[in-house]
């Protein structure tokens, strides 16, 4: 009995240092939350500008640019899966990636092809491991993302797109998967369609009171949708990897949260188990003893 | 008509400068351009240079941009780009080094853009003390 009340104690002890772990790593994807909201705040207005930008000059010149430019006859799709770097986030990567499939399988359907690019390690792991080839990753900064490499990969997603068709590694559109952050509680899988560009978005284009004004182009509005364009990609890449980040860390406060309430709960448990190990224990000495002294006394009583 | 312009420069990440001015000088791909209130609205490229903002109370703002944008209507003034710094966060150390590794670049599209961007910084720095 005493052997296993030991081992019950041991493995109390090892569950509250579990829990100590599984609370810090809690509390730190908290705080880190904060600092990403903050950092898709810092970023809106970028993209909010950028955006005014793009819509004023597709309102006021004839867009024929390569990036808004619909294939007639698409084969090739590119999908960028934004993924985690680390795990211990529940079920964060599998849901993106299991959203990523059924994009997949849903252009299958539409007769193309699929050409995989990833961010996050959980997702190169993932395509290692089933042994699909992948046309790109990019790793080491899935809970901070920077501008540069948002323009990295956008710069990779937009060559492979400018590609005649037919070319090597020529894609004819522009997947997007990634984690909405849509509050503390829930995040979504999403997808989007990044490329073909649709210029004027409903949500984002100005309302019926607001008259864009008559610009001046300099030196020319083809120049200046040029130059535009590619930004405007790269920075709705980052604000995805920026949603992704928040997210990532709301999935991984939630699923340490629930380790640590986990923990809790197995140390109670184990306590009971334990208590009442300790409990049979003495029960057992003191049955001995009454028993040996009984044994005494009636032999005491048969020898007088 | 407003008072006085309102600016934004705007980095990617960030938002650099915004408040109200009076004047803001820019480097366009087709020259200097300075925009003062009652500018005609205008869209127009930036090279990698400097960017000028004098407020309203007649203080001058240096700040360096890598490429973007310059949007006028209406008397707001954005200047978008990926990166911008202020002349203050400059450190000059660091970009006479960048200057010297710039120019041992193999690649030479990447080495005078390295280089123009560097220059520039220093630029901003000499005009603003």
């Amino acid at each position: 009995m005493a052997v296993s009340l030991r081992e019950y104690r041991a493995r109390i002890k090892s569950t509250e240092s579990m829990k100590k772990i599984t609370r810090a790593m809690e509390l730190i994807a908290a705080s880190r939350i904060i600092k990403a909201q903050q950092r898709a705040q810092a970023a809106a207005p970028y993209a909010r500008e950028l955006t005014r930008a793009v819509s004023a000059v597709a309102t006021f010149s004839n867009v024929d640019h390569p990036l808004t430019h619909e294939q007639e006859d698409p084969k090739r799709a590119a999908v960028l899966v934004i993924t985690s770097d680390r795990g211990l986030a529940g079920a964060y990567s599998s849901s993106v990636l299991k959203e990523a499939e059924r994009l997949a399988e849903k252009l299958r359907g539409e007769g193309k092809e699929v050409d995989w690019y990833l961010t996050g390690r959980k997702g190169e792991a993932y395509f290692k491991f089933r042994q699909r080839p992948v046309v790109q990753a990019w790793t080491g900064f899935s809970d901070q993302p920077t501008y540069d490499v948002a323009a990295e990969i956008g710069t990779a997603l937009i060559d492979s797109f400018l590609k005649e068709q037919g070319e090597e590694g020529d894609v004819d559109e522009v997947h997007v998967v990634y984690t909405r952050f849509r509050s503390m509680l829930t995040q979504e899988p999403t997808d989007i369609r990044m490329l073909p560009l649709e210029v004027v978005e409903g949500e984002e284009s100005p309302g019926d009171d607001e008259v864009l004004p008559l610009y001046e182009f300099e030196p020319s509005a083809e120049a200046v949708l040029d130059g535009l364009l590619p930004q405007y990609v790269q920075s709705r890449i980052f604000f995805c990897l920026l949603q992704a980040a928040a997210s990532e860390l709301a999935a991984r406060q939630k699923a340490m949260k629930s380790a640590t309430d986990n923990a809790d709960e197995l140390i109670k448990k184990y306590k009971r188990i334990a208590n009442q190990a300790r409990q049979a224990g003495i029960t057992q000495e003191i049955s001995e003893i009454v028993g040996g002294v009984n044994a005494l006394a009636d032999s005491q009583a048969g020898s007088d | 008509m407003a008072e006085h312009l309102q600016v934004e420069l705007v980095a990617a990440d960030r938002t650099v400068w915004s408040g109200r001015a009076d004047m803001v000088i820019a480097r366009t791909v087709e020259g200097d351009v300075g925009v003062l209130r009652g500018h005609a609205p205008m869209l127009a490229l930036l090279t990698d240079a400097v960017v000028e903002i004098t407020d309203d109370e007649g203080s001058v703002t240096v700040a360096v941009v890598d490429g973007g944008f310059l949007s006028v209507a209406g008397d707001r003034v954005s200047v978008l780009s990926e990166r911008a710094v202020l002349s203050e966060e400059i450190n000059v150390d660091e970009v006479r080094a960048e200057l010297d590794t710039a120019q041992d670049v193999g690649n030479v599209d990447e080495s005078e853009r390295r280089i123009r961007r560097a220059e520039a910084r220093l630029r901003a720095v000499e005009r603003a003390s």
